[in-house]
């Protein structure tokens, strides 16, 4: 396995309380594989991979578990370490390009100063390289790019300058936080597909963390669902999406409106809204506003079992 | 009813444009031709849906149809009437009967005051009524949106984006309009709250017989709303056509890579759609491209397109597509 996350908890000390962000999350991941990590906002999805990174800066945050990469404990391993990992075999992108790009340089420079960090290469060769990467990031003129600012590029060229700078390393693994929220379908589209190409040629694992269904259904080969800090199910992306289980993920892939066919008089909406951590519901979070919610669902919180195919909730297991 | 023969809302030839930089700056003044030449019936009772990439001018076209933004060129009709150039007096009598709802709630909603407050203003400003009948209004209003009857005296921060977005709905329904305009109303909110949210819109659009004009990047969404869409490239409406079908058979090359690029949850690996996707990015209103401002990303673009701008004519009954070369099935 090459990232096993065991039981994962990060809370953070804030005025109101302490805020149990993520709540016992177990996953893993295999060379190569897409996982697909969804969920609604706040429900956990970067705090746990912030966590898994070692990014988690917040001199109020707890972090407890174990997070296992190649066989190396993560949790307690120096900042120094993780930086170098995170350098070489780890990569990041985030919803937000300007994250990891800086505006007074350009795009040429930023991602050969980036290659050159880890790799001992001249200048004109590190140079070379950019305009290989731009070109397989699909730029249509990659050397005219290298000379643009940021500000001179639109979200989409952006965001795909951070995956060049990404792929500079050969990522074993790749982390992407909601890279394609802010950017509209069409250009999301090109994004996927640069995503797929990458794990196909340079066999690297990817984690993909978005809100949105659909893009996991086209991506991941296996899907985490996520709601208030924990995981509900997990599953192949077959599994999940033709027989899913929780009534969390069947609700909100049910009232996604239809792109085709006949459209619902009325859509089949979740009532209430999700909870906040400070104010947990007794027994299962989604309690207050699932179908099911009999007497076993109060008493106790539901685990997710072991199996490729599992879901954190009583009436499933019984 | 002789007036539900006419058109509720009409756009003829309706441009908006905007002059950005200074004479002294080193481009000097240049124009944006944020919307260009949109022509738009709206029926009453209808929704009309408008998508398009980001910048193509959606919320622009939308703030000119309430007269938030001055018009540049073409008219602008409420039920025959010509409100284009008309001053804010002689607005005030239209302002009551088309009302806007935006997609961040928060930022339209002063955080220091009561939410049973903000949804009486409108009816102090605009209307007589007593306070007991306008306390008696926002009750109503209240119920109508789904809150409950002591969420009155809360402010707007001790609310969930759903509920806020709720407040901005009962604020923009509070003066009994024919016409709301919704620009990305559900776009921040939570999936799980979405459907609700659109579920509420229809409800009330039956209830009080509204017409909508509805704008979302999310796809699937304005389909399930709309009577009818437009699509919109660059400033302009390059296809419109009735919901379902234009769906089901896009005949503008950018219809069909929008539509294709919406991913979907499939059960079966091989379903698959076909999708088209898209080189180059959205060229930019200040020097839009010659002949048909999509031919620069069109896949089947030729040299007429380069040339001659196609204009946007009725193929068949209902169906308008601005294309030398439409899909037509
Ligand atoms: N530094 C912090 N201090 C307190 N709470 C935090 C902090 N960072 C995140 N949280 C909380 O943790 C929860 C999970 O957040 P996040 O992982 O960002 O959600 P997602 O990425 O799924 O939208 C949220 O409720 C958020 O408010
Ligand atoms: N106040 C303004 N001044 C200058 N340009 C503007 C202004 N508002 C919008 N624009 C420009 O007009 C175009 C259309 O914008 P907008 O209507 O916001 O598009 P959409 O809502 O479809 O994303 C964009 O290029 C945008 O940058
Ligand atoms: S455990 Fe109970 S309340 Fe929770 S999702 Fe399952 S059925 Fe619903
Ligand atoms: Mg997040
Ligand atoms: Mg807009």
């Amino acid at each position: 396995m090459m990232l096993s996350v065991r039981d994962l908890r990060v809370s953070f000390r804030t005025h109101e309380g302490l805020v149990r962000a993520i709540d016992g999350v177990s996953f893993d991941l295999k060379e190569g594989e897409i996982l697909g990590v969804v969920g609604e906002s706040g429900s956990g999805k970067t705090v746990s991979l912030l966590a898994v990174m070692g990014l988690i800066t917040d001199p109020n945050a707890v972090i407890e578990g174990s997070i296992r990469y190649r066989e190396r404990e993560l949790v307690g391993l120096p900042a120094r370490e993780l930086r170098r990992l995170r350098g070489s075999e780890i990569a990041m992108i985030f919803q937000d390009p300007m994250t990891a790009l800086t505006p007074v340089y350009t795009i040429g420079w930023q991602i050969a100063e980036q290659i050159r960090a880890h790799k001992r290469i001249s200048k004109s060769q590190a140079l070379e390289r950019v305009e290989e990467l731009l070109a397989e990031v699909n730029f249509p003129n990659p050397r005219e790019a290298m000379s643009r600012y940021p500000h001179q590029l639109s979200g989409g060229m952006r965001q795909r300058a951070v995956i060049a700078m990404a792929l500079s390393c050969n990522p074993a693994l790749l982390v992407a936080d909601e890279p394609t929220t802010a950017l509209d379908v069409t250009v999301q589209a090109g994004i996927l597909d640069l995503v797929r190409k990458l794990r196909a040629t340079h066999n690297s694992a990817v984690v993909f963390i978005t809100h949105d269904m659909g893009v996991v259904s086209e991506l991941a080969d296996r899907v985490m669902v996520m709601y208030a800090g924990r995981v509900v199910e997990r599953g192949s992306r077959t599994e999940l999406f033709s027989d899913p289980q929780h009534p969390y993920t069947r609700a909100l892939l049910g009232s996604i409106p239809p792109l085709t066919g006949e459209k619902p008089h009325r859509l089949p909406a979740i009532p209430g809204s999700p909870p906040s951590l400070l104010r947990l519901p007794e027994g299962c979070a989604f309690g207050p506003r699932c179908p099911v919610n009999y007497e076993p669902c109060r008493a106790g919180k539901p685990v997710l079992g072991d199996g490729n195919h599992a879901a954190a909730c009583f009436r499933v297991q019984a | 009813m002789i007036e539900k023969d006419r058109p509720i809302l009409e756009t003829r030839e309706l441009s908006k444009r905007f002059s950005i930089g200074t004479r002294f700056s080193s481009q000097g003044r240049r124009t944006v031709h944020a919307v260009d030449n949109v022509s738009l019936t709206v029926q009453h009772g209808e929704t009309v849906g408008l998508v398009g990439e980001s910048g193509c001018g959606k919320s622009t076209l939308a703030r000119c149809l309430v007269r938030l933004y001055d018009i540049t060129d073409g008219q602008l009709l409420f039920e025959g009437d010509d409100i284009t150039a008309k001053s804010l007096a002689e607005l005030r009598p239209f302002r009551r009967r088309l009302q806007m709802v935006f997609q961040d709630p928060s930022a339209s909603l002063n955080p220091r005051r009561r939410v049973g407050d903000l949804v009486a203003e409108p009816l102090r400003i605009h209307t007589k009524l007593s306070s007991r009948e306008i306390t008696k209004r926002v009750a109503e209003l209240f119920d109508l949106v789904g809150l409950l009857p002591d969420h009155v005296m809360r402010y707007p921060h001790e609310f969930s984006g759903g509920q806020r977005q709720r407040v901005g709905i009962a604020r923009a329904i509070a003066l009994n309009p024919d016409l709301v305009v919704l620009d990305e109303p559900v776009s921040a909110l939570d999936v799980s709250v979405q459907a609700q949210i659109v579920n509420l819109l229809a409800d009330l659009q039956e209830k009080l017989k509204l017409t909508y004009i509805f704008i979302a990047h999310d796809l699937s969404v304005v389909r399930q709303v709309s009577t009818r869409i437009a699509v919109m490239y660059l400033g302009s409406i390059v296809e419109e056509g009735p919901a379902e079908e234009l769906f089901a058979t896009p005949a503008h090359p950018y219809s069909q890579a929008l539509i294709s690029a919406v991913p979907v949850v499939e059960t079966t690996p091989s379903g698959q759609r076909r999708r088209i996707i898209l080189t180059g990015d959205v060229p930019s209103p200040l020097n839009p491209p010659s002949g048909c401002r999509f031919h620069p990303r069109c896949p089947i673009a030729v040299d007429k397109c380069r040339v001659e701008r196609p204009a946007l004519t009725e193929h068949r009954s209902g169906r308008r597509i601005a294309c030398h070369f439409p899909t037509l099935k």
